[in-house]
């Protein structure tokens, strides 16, 4: 406040306010006749840094905080809106596999087994194909293919999921109920996760679909953690004698590593709350099945479909408590990921985080 | 400074904000199937009051029910009526409007049969409930003397998501099905003995489409406009019809109509009547909480009456018979 106070119309003027009141003066009053009257509001006093700084401490303190109090919040309203059946079924629930809204008997097992068999199911198409388009960019791509390349990536995930849905009914299913299955069906019958009968609809066409919407994020993140290799790593490796495999290979994937796990569990983020699309491929059936061409239903599915339907108190809490179980498994997953994450951390060298 | 402009464009955009809100608006929320011809009321409206808005949300009748009772919204809609349980636990009292009519029909694709299916009442419920599972069975042959049908599994499809379509099915197949009243019952989802799951109409209608042997059931509306083949069903009068805009009046005219007007017009008497039919309702709370929004609300119905129902078959649903307008009429009469 004091600062303000200096006439800003002369400059010249020594103002004698500031030369007492002010307790580090270190900017000469000419100097202070480039900064102006914002100069001069900058370095007020200690004591309005002081309360500035406090002020901005505490800004990002309640910030930070905050997060921790969303997921409180989160938690203690989906704990306190399922009241009912966490009363009535305890914690059979999560483990019955019986879903009939009108005989008011509920079980989310089914449910969470579809939820992971897919998202696993997407990430074994999904990371191998992004690595490779990572490493073909990065690496071998000829320059003039290299944007484009990228460019469709981009691309894959700007396109809307309801879309990746229709498209999945319409295209994806016929494909895979004509070719893929029956010869997944003769070549791989025998393990009995390939029979039955071929819908084309079902927990394969799910995986697909969600392999497909988690290639651009697994892709992109891996790309950008590849071009961070420094270069003279690879030109190591080759000087070694090394084949351009073995580079990419010792030299490259194995520094990129960390970063790679870092993108794959975005991808499974991604997969595990994913929607519309797969709510309009699975099947929508709360049965467990080995064969991944039967039907399945998952979690985030059986929400978004009988949530606005769902009349009764005991049926919406139901639904209210397979939002609970999603968050339990994808707190249950990231734990997971991050203890992979800790487990491929230890004992590398340093030069493994740049 | 920039404080005080801060405070004085506040000023003007809530001085603003209050010349565009003089005019009146109602809220409502609740059925997606009569969404078509409720938009089109609402806007006709409208254009008619100009100083009258209706919004209307299309949540689903759960969620409709849901804001009606507990008062959040000026009126909901549903497209099977509420309980008496749901009635009870209402804070408010709720009174039933029937708008509409539609139907629901079974749809189907089999693989060189171009033509009308004919559905006895058990065959239907009995494919649903997975005791027939092959286009070639006896049961559906004798319902079709002359049409060849494959050797081809039947793939059941129905909707996955909860909706006021699945309730009118599946109180149609629990009326003329002990064993499907057993095993699964009627709810806008229930536990489905066989069969895959599609969401919404367009979701049910792309998987019969590009199923062989497919079969589903979707809203008359959603068949029509989009030619997907479907087929005619046994009536109670033993009468094999086709959904149309008179078999579901019929459906309607033949059903003693309760005070309430929470009546279920599937398998109805009648020897023209389409058996797997509903009205769609609005649910008014009585009394109006507001006056001036109660008084827009009885306007607007009388004005549905008169001016709406004559809009609605060009949407594909039916008017209400001219005996439960009536009969409206007088219920109209007594909300305050």
């Amino acid at each position: 406040m004091a600062a303000s106070e200096v006439p800003s119309n002369s400059p010249a003027v020594k103002p004698p306010k500031v030369a007492t009141t002010v307790e580090i003066p270190k900017p000469k009053p000419e100097s202070l006749k480039d900064f102006g009257v914002l100069g001069q509001s900058r370095f007020g006093s200690s004591a309005g840094v002081r309360v500035a700084d406090n002020i901005f401490r505490g800004a990002m303190l309640v910030s930070a905080l905050s997060i921790f109090g969303i997921v409180l919040l989160v938690l203690w309203e989906l704990i306190q809106k399922s009241q009912m059946t966490l009363h009535q079924f305890g914690w059979k629930f999560f483990i019955g596999s019986d879903w009939d809204p009108v005989a008011g008997n509920f079980g989310a097992l089914p449910f969470i087994y579809g939820t992971i068999v897919s998202s696993i199911l997407a990430l074994i198409i999904a990371v191998p194909l992004s690595v490779g388009v990572a490493v073909f960019t990065t690496e071998m791509c000829p320059k003039a293919l290299r944007t484009p390349i990228s460019f469709m990536v981009e691309l894959l995930a700007a396109i809307p999921s309801v879309i990746y849905g229709l498209w999945a009914i319409f295209v994806l299913a016929p494909l895979l109920r004509n070719y893929v299955q029956p010869w997944l069906a003769k070549t791989l019958g025998w393990t009995g996760l390939f029979s039955g009968p071929p819908y084309g609809i079902g927990m394969l066409a799910a995986g697909v679909i969600l392999a497909i919407m988690i290639i651009p994020i697994i892709a992109s993140v891996t790309r950008e953690v590849l071009i961070a290799v420094p270069q003279n790593q690879r030109e190591g490796v080759l000087a070694l004698g090394a084949t351009r495999w073995e580079m990419i290979r010792t030299g490259v994937l194995r520094n990129a590593r960390i970063g790679i796990v870092g993108g794959v569990i975005l991808g499974l983020g991604r997969a595990l709350g994913e929607t519309m699309a797969v709510t309009m491929v699975i099947g929508n059936r709360p049965e467990i099945a080995k064969s991944l061409f039967a039907p399945g239903y998952t979690m985030a599915s059986v929400i978004a479909n009988e949530f606005s339907e769902a009349s009764d108190d005991l049926y919406l809490s139901a639904l209210v408590e397979i939002g609970l179980a999603l968050f339990i498994v994808t707190m249950i997953v990231n734990a997971l990921a991050r203890l992979l994450v800790w487990s491929i951390t230890r004992g590398t060298p340093a030069r493994a985080h740049a | 400074m920039t404080l005080q402009r801060t405070l004085r464009v506040l000023f003007c955009l809530t001085v603003l904000a209050g010349m565009a809100f003089a005019q009146t608006t109602l809220n409502g929320a609740g059925a997606t199937f009569p969404y078509p011809i409720y938009s089109k009321w609402f806007s006709e409206y409208h254009k008619a009051h100009g100083d009258v808005e209706i919004n209307y949300q299309s949540i689903g009748s759960g969620g409709g029910i849901r804001q009606v009772t507990t008062g959040t919204v000026d009126f909901g809609a549903s497209d099977g009526p509420m309980t008496d349980e749901q009635l009870q636990q209402s804070k408010v009292k709720i009174v039933h409007i029937p708008t509409v009519l539609g139907a629901v029909v079974p749809a189907y694709n089999v693989p060189g049969v171009s033509g009308e299916i004919k559905f006895p009442a058990d065959v239907l419920a009995n494919i649903f409930l997975n005791k027939i599972s092959n286009w070639n069975d006896k049961a559906i042959a004798a319902a079709n003397p002359g049409v060849k049908f494959p050797d081809q599994n039947i793939i059941v499809i129905h909707r996955s998501d909860g909706s006021g379509t699945t309730y009118i099915f599946t109180d149609f197949l629990s009326k003329v099905s002990p064993d499907w009243l057993q095993v699964a019952g009627k709810g806008t989802a229930v536990k489905w003995p066989v069969g895959l799951g599609g969401k919404g109409n367009e979701g049910v209608a792309g998987m019969i489409r590009q199923t062989p042997g497919a079969i589903g059931y979707i809203e008359l509306i959603y068949a029509l406009q989009n030619n997907i083949p479907y087929g005619s069903v046994k009536n109670s009068s033993g009468q094999f019809i086709k959904a149309s805009l008179e078999s579901v009046t019929a459906a309607a005219q033949g059903v003693k109509m309760p005070n309430d007007y929470r009546v279920s017009i599937t398998n109805p008497p009648g020897k023209t009547a389409y058996p797997i039919s509903s009205f769609t309702w609005l649910l008014i709370p009585q009394p109006y909480k507001d006056g001036a929004k109660g008084k827009i609300i009885t306007d607007f119905l009388n004005w549905e009456l008169d001016n709406g129902q004559g809009m609605a078959g060009s949407l594909s649903y039916a008017p209400l018979p001219k005996e439960v307008a009536d009969k409206v009429r007088q219920t109209i009469k007594g909300l305050k």
